[in-house]
């Protein structure tokens, strides 16, 4: 405690602390709006700040390669995926009212009280230790693909199978529903109709 | 850097994704909780690795190793996410999960009654015709 308090200063944050707050505070605001607002696609929109806030944070802590990650596939992929969904559901572009569920105060009840007990948790247990960002940089793509590549071979092989099982599933998923839409065609809202044909272009 | 900057960021983002998890309708919103939770995680991951690979001797880098996967996960995760939703919107005409309850029991077993009670009823039927065939 007092080596730690010896060393490090609360009072004296460094230039990467102020970053790190400051961005978190943009990260977490962009979640909050992402996981309020009453208009489906800014939700998508702020929901790339957020991963981009993340992103910056990752560089922040010097771990450079899961930043670009980061952006490759979250920020460039997931929430454009995410887009697509929203407009082949027909999503409203306006406010839509029923965003949110009957059971919202049940639900904030219950993220604030989590919320209090991990903040609480995590800052008693954390409160004296410190990252020693000096150095070599823990994260840079040389180290992490050394690590992956060492000690990780066979959970990254496992990872590739993984995904050609999601592709596949994926597009059986989709393509099931396109084979069947004519003998359940007459089973179906008009709404319905013209998604299913705005997919199958 | 102190640690706890990064832990109580990633607290809070996971309890705003949970928030968001309980309290959306629309499926795919709860698709985005589900990955702002992921992505909370994936911060401590990452926090707790930076601190390790300096306060330890000797480290596999297991976070960011952890971290990698969890994001791969998450794509894979997402892509057969979006499928079903999309599915269920082609079958049922829409995506609000408060309204697909056909797996739902108890004494109010059907609480849409009131409307599009027949598109319902014929889904269910086409669908039952779909599994036996």
């Amino acid at each position: 405690m007092t080596l730690a308090a010896a060393q490090h200063g609360f009072l004296s944050p460094t230039g990467v602390e102020i970053a790190f707050l400051l961005v978190g505070l943009a990260t977490f605001g962009a979640a909050l709006v992402t996981v309020t607002t009453r208009q489906l696609v800014h939700a998508a929109l702020w929901l790339v700040v957020t991963l981009g806030g993340l992103a910056v944070e990752y560089l922040l802590l010097t771990a450079e390669f899961i930043a670009w990650v980061q952006v490759l596939i979250y920020v460039g992929s997931v929430v454009v995926l995410l887009l697509f969904g929203l407009m082949l559901t027909r999503a409203p572009i306006g406010r839509s009212p029923d965003a949110d569920s009957g059971n919202r105060w049940a639900a904030l009840a219950v993220a604030v009280a989590s919320a209090a007990a991990l903040v609480w948790v995590v800052v008693d247990a954390f409160r004296t230790t410190w990252i020693d960002l000096d150095g070599a940089a823990a994260g840079t793509t040389k180290v992490t693909g050394e690590s992956l590549f060492q000690n990780w071979v066979l959970p990254f092989e496992a990872l590739s199978v993984l995904l050609l099982a999601a592709l596949v599933g994926a597009i059986v998923l989709s393509r099931k529903a396109k084979a069947d839409a004519a003998t359940a065609a007459q089973a179906r809202e008009p709404r319905g109709e013209q998604a299913a044909e705005e997919g199958a272009r | 850097m102190h640690l706890v900057y990064p832990a109580v960021l990633s607290a809070l983002l996971f309890c705003t994704g949970l928030y968001g998890v309980l309290a959306r309708r629309n499926a795919i919103l709860v698709l985005m909780s589900v990955e702002l939770m992921l992505n909370a995680v994936n911060l401590n991951l990452v926090a707790f690795d930076v601190w390790l690979s300096k306060a330890a001797r000797e480290t596999l880098h297991s976070g960011q190793a952890l971290t990698l996967f969890t994001i791969t996960i998450a794509a894979a995760e997402i892509g057969i996410g979006l499928a079903i939703v999309l599915a269920v919107y082609r079958n049922r005409g829409t995506s609000d999960i408060d309204r697909l309850r056909d797996a739902a029991e108890g004494p109010d077993d059907d609480p849409d009654s009131g409307h599009d009670s027949d598109a319902a009823a014929t889904a269910r039927a086409a669908e039952k015709a779909e599994a036996t065939a």
